[in-house]
């Protein structure tokens, strides 16, 4: 557990402006790995999905991937970044169990992709640019399994498992310029980029893009510098930060750190340091040191890639349309109120929004289920919308049976129950449930009887002609038959019955 | 974010290259080899002589000269996004000095990933 | 009858065509001789007796049904420890590589299956292919057939002793400062560095991946060439590799072989001689140009300024690849593994286990690569010496505009005593001097014997050099100078070596019998 003092935020703003670096890797999507044909696919056996090369077997040598080149220049072309003419992979010298050459095959000073920019749209609309360093390709490691020791954590762990299907697989390292001056608005800028940085990679198709899975991680730098003074104080990097909502807090939970730090005479220690979603703290990693002296030199074993003029613009032309664009679009045709569009975005429901409308419910109740219904489930939870296990068909389908009557808002609400509960699709969750409502005459004839015979008060103010007051006996039949009532037949025949 | 290296010239690249002991040390540690103190007293006056036979080599280049990485000047060399056969499994872990549960065993890792 | 030992691999392959012998009494014949020999020689780490045996056999049963794969197809050969064979153990010459057997072939090993060489063994090296002498290999020296006291050359000295030793007709070798045509020129040999990416490196254990190259070794021009055309040409595994065909080289061989160079310009490289050379290893080579004169060359002298700076700038990039090369023996995944006292952590063990298991020089040049490329010198160091290679590439685009080939003796002097150079570094990187250049700049170059050294009695080598993609020439130039040489000599050099006769119990005594070979075996021994 972190003892670390926190200042409270509003004082390490008063006292301090912060700065940003956000270091995204993101995991392509090819068929194969950076450097060998072994296929690149999540969740393999231990150690099948290797060869002498992703293996780091002596003699093996690498081959590049043309799709993850292309992947690579798709990313940076829509990061609004110039591709190099000529560019060389690099090694990065450093021994790690996980790392089967004790090298990491990456790019050095010469990325594929630099200079770009993201505009990233906050919450009240402002638009914030993020400038991009830059993109470069480089290969993922293996995955250590730590056994021995309480918790599966590398500390106390008495041996380790070394599974290298995930070696060699594509990274793309998408690199941010200092962020400055976004002061009390720092963590939501830094997650708002990494939440359209991720939407970006999406519209792309280049990755599957799931931060639980770690196909997108990103880490956070984070600097103090006193305020106003617009220097840049020693930064730390802290690792490990696999959601949005994470990468929002890791900046704040830094920011008070630091501030802490600094305001009691300290200085910040430059080192690597990790989230703990579970806790919501950073703990010390590694320092930085002369102990990273990465020894960078040109990759001998490959040759530079030189991408030509004409190659690059057939890609621009294969480009989607941006997320913010395709927001303004879909508002457009939506016909949603700008703060309606807002909260859709906000919640991470856009997509999910989009193809419920796509599977046939209309744009508002599309949008009032996700965001009223379900955006409140999720948060009670602490899961992503996404993961609640309710599909844009699902909803789809709750909707149409409310439109045609089989459903009302109390009993889909039951359905998605069900439907979070993992009971089946909506259908056989309304069978199953006994959900469905009831319009029969029979049945309902016989609870309005009911109704009026214990109300007998109400029947006659209605007799009297006061037809509003049918609301309290419409109540009770709904009540006597659990809420499942055709509240319009319902009504029909109350009025039918006293007048 | 990387830093570029080079940004201060070796010492005295003119003069006597002295590599001391420490330095040994420290660049066995970067390697990982674990010399013994026999190892190092050897090692620190040869690496000497053979940088100071080498350091000659600090003042022959201007800067102009473009520097050679790869002897032929090839460029574009890429593999089509298809899968081919690897090792199975049993291949790959047939030489481990120790594995477990179909996994390379190594000792317990010491440091978080750089 | 024909002496099949000492014929060359061309009067193999007659002798094969003609059905006056089989592969399998060949690869018989050369594996008993490596039986008799090679305890005193001891230019094999490993000897796999079944394995080539059963592909002679196959070779065999494919000339019987007339479709021979190759026209090489039967002649035994023996490959460099360095090179990875599926199923054979692959050593590099390293204790950390001690019984690792590589789950796949080299692409050069592959070619050689597909056309039909049966695989002898494994020949020594110094260690990772550190060295000019072979004394750096972990599992001892290999041994001069011309005098068992002296060195064999390096790092491919067990291939050049191998065919010199007449235990292989053909060999394999790698040369990244030298390693084949040094040992070629000491031993009395032919020895090839094909132009960079002319071979495949896949499956070649790098030492420095930007200078290492494989090629031929053998014991005539016409025999390398025949074996270049077997291992040669584009593999899409290596990204550095050429994609154009290798060349009709045996022809060119065949054409030198007629003894004409009427208009062949030859640049004699100023540089590459004087200070340092053996007063009979440069007579040897004055000789040599006197018959490529009388064979109607030109000569003309070319200076190179660039290449005083060869050594310094190989003995920077070298290591500093090197280092990076050898991080992955860290006994994790394969290799030797060594577990010091206590509760050792994987960096405990890596760091034991890469004590244990590199010599010294290996962690001579690792050190040394480590430092040239640290931060703060890599500028001053690595960066500097890709600059000196862009020198030398000019300084050889500028001599080939005057000359159609460059020569020079191969090495300074003749093989020197064991252990004469061991533990003084830079005496023995100087053996590189004439070499290296090649490497550096990616020309192909050949050594091929000029005659022996008047004051030791040695073999000295003659270096050709060609433009990049020119390998043909070394073959021209090569077999005219071999033809000249042979006539004037009345016969191969390696006719002078010693015999190295067995004497009574089958094997060479240089002092006391060896009771058991030096290398290990994979099949029974006859």
């Amino acid at each position: 557990m972190s003892t670390d003092t926190l200042l409270s935020f509003e004082e390490s703003l008063e006292k301090f402006d912060p700065a940003m670096g956000l270091e995204v890797h993101v995991e392509l999507n090819t068929n194969t790995k950076m450097f060998c044909g072994c296929p690149a696919v999540f969740g393999g056996e231990p150690n099948s999905q290797v060869c002498p090369t992703c293996l780091g077997l002596p003699g093996a040598m690498p081959v590049v991937n043309a799709k993850a080149v292309e992947s690579a220049m798709r990313i940076g072309l829509a990061l609004n970044c110039e591709i190099a003419e000529w560019c060389r992979f690099a090694r990065k010298n450093y021994f790690y169990p996980d790392m089967p050459k004790n090298f990491q095959t990456s790019q050095y000073d010469e990325p594929i992709a630099f200079e770009g920019y993201l505009d990233v749209e906050l919450e009240g609309g402002e638009i914030v640019r993020v400038e991009i360093e830059r993109a470069h390709m480089e290969e993922d490691t293996g995955k250590s399994l730590h056994v021995g020791g309480a918790t599966g954590r590398i500390h106390g762990a008495d041996h380790s498992l070394v599974d290298y299907n995930r070696a060699g697989i594509p990274l793309i390292e998408i690199v941010t310029k200092p962020i400055m001056g976004s002061r009390e608005k720092a963590p939501e800028v830094a997650k708002a980029y990494v939440a359209q940085l991720r939407e970006l990679i999406v519209a792309l198709g280049v990755s599957d893009a799931r931060m639980d899975q770690g196909s997108i991680r990103a880490d956070v730098n984070l600097s103090l510098a006193p305020v106003g003074t617009g220097s840049l104080g020693t930064r730390t990097e802290t690792k490990n930060v696999n959601s949005l909502r994470s990468v929002e807090r890791a900046v704040r939970y830094e920011m008070q750190r630091h501030a802490a730090i600094l305001d009691g005479g300290g200085s910040i220690l430059q080192e690597t340091r990790h989230w703990h979603e579970d806790t919501g703290v950073t703990t010390s990693g590694r320092p930085k040191s002369d102990a990273d002296d990465y020894r960078y030199f040109p990759e001998p074993d490959l040759v530079p890639v030189a991408p030509s003029r004409e190659w690059v613009e057939e890609l621009k032309g294969t480009l989607p349309e941006l997320p913010r664009e395709k927001r303004g679009r879909l508002q457009k045709e939506w016909g949603f109120s700008d703060l309606e569009m807002r909260d859709t975005v906000g919640a991470g429901a856009l997509g999910l929004v989009e193809e419920t409308i796509a599977a046939g419910a209309s744009p508002q109740s599309a949008r009032k289920w996700w965001l009223s219904e379900l955006a409140r489930r999720a948060n009670d939870s602490g899961q992503e919308i996404a993961d609640l296990g309710v599909t844009p068909a699902d909803v789809a389908a709750v909707q149409a049976l409310v439109d045609a009557g089989s459903l009302n808002d109390k009993l889909a609400r039951q359905v998605f129950d069900g439907l979070i509960a993992g009971e089946g699709t909506p259908a056989e969750i309304v069978a199953a449930r006994g959900l469905a409502i009831v319009s029969d005459d029979g049945a309902l004839g016989a609870a309005v009887d009911k109704a009026i015979e214990a109300n007998p008060d109400v029947a006659d103010k209605i007799r009297d002609g006061k037809v509003a007051a049918a609301g309290a006996l419409i109540g009770a039949v709904m009540k006597e038959m659990r809420g499942q009532a055709d509240a319009g037949r319902v009504r029909e025949l109350i009025i039918e019955k006293l007048t | 974010m990387p830093e570029i290296p080079g940004s201060s010239s070796p010492r005295g690249t003119s003069g006597r290259i002295e590599i001391s002991r420490d330095e040994v040390a420290h660049l066995a540690d970067l390697a990982r080899i674990d010399l013994s103190d026999a190892e190092l007293e050897h090692l620190a006056p040869q690496l000497s002589v053979i940088l100071e036979s080498v350091a000659s080599i600090a003042e022959v280049a201007a800067d102009e000269i473009p520097p050679t990485s790869h002897a032929l000047p090839l460029t574009n060399v890429f593999r089509d996004d298809v899968v081919t056969p690897g090792l199975t499994a049993e291949q790959a872990l047939a030489m481990a000095p120790a594995s477990e549960g179909q996994r390379f065993s190594v000792p317990r890792i010491l440091g978080e990933e750089a | 009858m024909t002496d099949y030992l000492r014929a060359s691999a061309a009067d193999l392959v007659a002798a094969l065509e003609a059905g006056e012998t089989t592969s399998v009494a060949l690869t018989e014949l050369f594996l008993d001789r490596i039986e008799a020999v090679d305890s005193a020689v001891h230019a094999f780490l490993h000897v796999d007796r079944e394995g080539a045996l059963a592909q002679a056999a196959a070779s065999d049963a494919r000339r019987a049904a007339g479709a021979p794969a190759s026209v090489l197809d039967g002649v035994p050969i023996a490959v460099k420890d360095v090179l990875a064979t599926e199923g054979l153990p692959t050593t590099c010459g390293s204790k950390i590589l001690e019984g690792w057997i590589p789950p796949y072939d080299a692409t050069v090993v592959t070619r050689l299956k597909e056309a039909g060489l049966p695989i002898l063994g494994k020949t020594n090296m110094d260690e990772f292919a550190m060295g000019s002498s072979t004394e750096h290999s972990a599992y001892g020296p290999t041994r001069n057939p011309w005098d068992l006291d002296r060195i064999p050359g390096g790092s491919g000295g067990g291939s050049a002793a191998a065919v010199a030793a007449f235990e292989a007709p053909l060999a394999i070798g790698t040369d990244t400062g030298g390693s084949i045509r040094q040992p070629g020129a000491v031993t009395g040999t032919v020895g090839v560095k094909p132009t960079y990416g002319g071979v495949s490196r896949y499956g070649l254990v790098a030492m420095a991946n930007s200078l290492d190259q494989a090629g031929p070794v053998s014991r005539t021009v016409l025999d390398s060439a025949l074996l270049h055309e077997v291992i040669g040409g584009h593999d899409p595994r290596d990204s550095t590799s050429i994609k154009e065909p290798v060349g009709a080289l045996a022809e060119a061989a065949r054409q030198g072989a007629s003894g004409d160079l009427s208009g062949l310009r030859v640049g004699v490289i100023k540089e590459l001689g004087g200070e340092g050379y053996q007063a009979g290893v440069e007579a040897s080579f004055r000789e040599s140009l006197d018959l490529l004169v009388s064979a109607g060359a030109e000569l003309v002298e070319v200076s190179c300024p660039s290449f005083v700076h060869a050594l310094a700038a190989y003995y920077l990039i070298m290591p500093s690849e090197a280092s990076s090369n050898l991080a992955k023996f860290d006994a994790m995944r394969y290799g030797l593994r060594v577990v010091p006292d206590g509760d050792p952590s994987a960096e405990d063990v890596m760091r034991a286990s890469r004590d244990a298991g590199f010599g010294d020089e290996v962690k001579r040049r690792i050190i040394l690569g480590t430092y040239a490329l640290s931060s703060g010198y890599y500028d001053a160091y690595y960066g500097q010496a890709q600059k000196v290679r862009t020198l030398i590439s000019r300084d050889f685009e500028a001599a080939f505009e005057k000359a159609d080939v460059l020569v020079s003796p191969t090495a300074p002097t003749t093989a020197f005593k064991l252990g004469e150079k061991l533990d003084d570094p830079l005496a023995m990187y100087l053996n590189d001097l004439a070499t290296i250049p090649a490497n550096l700049a990616g020309v192909p170059g050949i050594s091929l014997p000029s005659g022996l050294a008047s004051e030791d009695g040695l073999p000295a080598g003659f270096q050709v050099l060609a433009p990049a993609l020119a390998d043909d020439r070394l073959y021209r130039v090569g077999a005219a100078l071999e033809t000249l040489l042979e006539k004037k000599w009345g016969g191969p050099l390696l006719a002078q070596a010693p015999s190295l006769d067995t004497g009574p119990g089958g094997r060479v005594g240089r002092s006391a019998p060896v009771s058991r070979p030096p290398y290990s075996t994979t099949g029974e021994m006859a």
